[in-house]
């Protein structure tokens, strides 16, 4: 085992893994965070903390990954480039596993000028730091794990037992590259990678089938991103405005179906529009599920983290696989992290 | 070239309400080209601030000079007695900042204020428009991007590029913003050379540029005494 991580023992049994995205609040209060963990227990393998998303400040990724552990549900520690040099990364990493995390998702991060594209006013000023990049990240990681080697050169004595993640767009532009970057983030060291939000599953597929062809999905473990539409404003938006995300029109036009059949009752139609949304996300991970060399799903429902445990259960995915705990059961292999 | 853009006239005057002796200076090289602080526009500001002296009922003198360089001693080596002999009280440079700096170091007790907004290395890629192109990072890769370069062409400088964030050719920042990663696969496309991109870039070595500190080139024939003065630059 790299980690030793819930995550990683689930992908190597070869089961459909799933995680899930949880927000922090845009302030200190722990409850928040505790509250959403405490909903989402058991329905995921682990859970994505992300780290200042769409460029607002939020409670760090690593406290709030502390936070869920102690509600006993295993934390993906989101980390961007955007925030940190390369001194501060590596100290977060070190931090981050002295304090129990396993898992790390290595991410650009969205440009400081986004601020939640415009709904909040985010720091558009701020210097972003972009010292190394997503898959430099993901390297810096595998050196500190793999070779005990910080990225200056200087030794680390104990190395960070790590499952390395990494994002991808399959659809994004230019298209003709993004199968050749996935490689690179696989040789890079990527352990997992959790897409862009899949909405065009047959271009997905298409993508992975030229993934397949390079053989990266036997090196990687591949987690296709799902992010549950609320609301046809949602997916418009979301095909308009978002980078690598394509929603076909077939859903769109379930999406305003659904929305125009409450005729004037707005509350209604916001009911109907979720539960289409969610119907919607059921389906996607269904057919995702079939589509080879894709080992699991990445749930997102963006700040609606309440609607994931049903969906999760009506696509089949529940209980979650459970194992002994390290020591004490005959799964975990004794290899030192190291190796 | 150095690209640079006059800041309003309004901050212009800010900066010079107290003086009764005016001198506005151009620059003939960079900012000339980009019509930010060349002959006309020296006309232009000097005109502007008279006549905003002039509604306030402010009697200032307003004097008009451009020279070939502000960044070099030979151009500029007249401009302490200039000032002097005509009673200068303040110095607008419309040169980039390095004019700025020069001048504010040739002229000692006279002060010196920008008149431009000193913007970025670019090329003009039609009349009146200019695109940052270089970043002065002090360590050229453009022999591995297709000669189009990540540091100063993608908002995130990254060497692996594109990000997620590229659609249709444009940057996830803004859609007038061109992805400097799309400019990078189209380019060695074209020339058969995209399988280069394969290869990972490893973090690079910032200290070439302004993270490493101020910095300074010596050219070890024509300053061979220089060298061992401070810290030369391959």
């Amino acid at each position: 085992m790299k980690s030793g991580s819930n995550l990683e023992r689930v992908l190597r049994a070869g089961h459909f893994a799933v995680t899930v995205e949880i927000g922090p609040p845009m302030d200190c209060n722990a409850s928040v965070v505790t509250e959403k963990a405490r909903m989402l227990r058991g329905i995921a393998d682990a859970f994505n903390i992300t780290d200042n998303q769409t460029a607002v400040v939020r409670m760090s990724s690593i406290a709030s990954c502390v936070l869920i552990m102690e509600e006993g549900l295993e934390p993906v520690m989101q980390m961007t480039c955007r925030d940190r040099n390369r001194l501060a990364i590596q100290s977060d990493i070190l931090g981050a596993c002295a304090l129990g995390i396993r898992n790390c998702l290595c991410i650009a991060g969205d440009h400081q000028s986004f601020g939640a594209a415009g709904r909040l006013k985010g720091h558009p000023g701020a210097k972003n730091v972009y010292d190394v990049d997503s898959i430099q990240l993901v390297s810096i990681l595998e050196g500190l794990r793999d070779k005990g080697c910080q990225q200056g050169g200087d030794p680390v004595e104990m190395r960070p037992p790590l499952l390395i993640g990494a994002a991808w767009t399959p659809l994004g532009d230019p298209i003709e590259i993004r199968p050749l970057r996935l490689k690179k983030k696989v040789e890079a060291g990527a352990d997992f990678i959790q897409t862009q939000g899949v909405y065009d599953v047959a271009r997905f597929a298409h993508q992975m089938e030229l993934v397949r062809n390079m053989g990266l999905h036997e090196r990687t473990a591949i987690l296709a991103g799902i992010i549950v539409p609320r609301s046809l404003a949602m997916l418009k938006y979301m095909n308009s405005s978002v980078a690598g995300v394509s929603v076909p029109d077939s859903l769109m036009d379930r999406m305003a179906e659904a929305k125009e059949s409450a005729g004037k009752d707005k509350k209604q139609a916001r009911r109907n529009q979720e539960e289409e949304g969610a119907r919607i996300a059921v389906e996607l991970i269904q057919q995702a599920r079939e589509v080879p060399g894709v080992k699991g799903v990445h749930i997102q429902a963006i700040e609606w983290e309440g609607s994931v445990p049903e969906i999760v259960d009506t696509a089949g995915l529940l209980p979650r696989p459970t194992f002994p705990q390290e020591g004490e059961g005959d799964d975990f292999d004794g290899e030192d992290p190291g190796s | 070239m150095i690209v640079a853009e006059r800041k309003p006239l309004a901050e212009i005057r800010g900066f010079v309400d107290d003086y009764r002796r005016i001198l506005i200076l151009g620059c003939g090289t960079c900012a000339t080209v980009c019509l930010a602080g060349g002959e006309a526009e020296v006309k232009v500001v000097a005109a502007g601030l008279r006549i905003s002296f002039l509604r306030d009922e402010k009697e200032v003198e307003i004097l008009e000079d451009c020279v070939t360089r502000q960044c070099e001693p030979e151009f500029v080596a007249d401009l302490p007695r200039k000032v002097q002999d005509e009673g200068v009280g303040a110095v607008v440079s419309l040169g980039c900042g390095v004019g700025v700096n020069f001048l504010a170091q040739t002229l000692e007790t006279v002060p010196v204020f920008p008149g431009v907004n000193t913007e970025f290395f670019g090329a003009a890629v039609e009349p009146g428009v200019w695109l940052e192109m270089c970043a002065g990072c002090g360590n050229c890769i453009l022999h591995l991007t297709g000669g189009i370069c990540p540091i100063a062409r993608c908002s995130k400088s990254i060497l692996n590029g594109p990000c997620g964030g590229s659609r249709d050719g444009k940057c996830e920042i803004n859609p007038e913003v061109e992805c400097g990663w799309a400019l990078i696969v189209e380019r060695m496309k074209k020339l058969g050379t995209l399988d280069r991109l394969a290869e990972i870039l490893p973090p690079r070595d910032w200290s070439t540029s302004h993270h490493g500190g101020p910095r300074k080139v010596i050219h070890p024939e024509a300053a061979p005494a220089a060298i061992g003065q401070g810290k030369a630059e391959q």
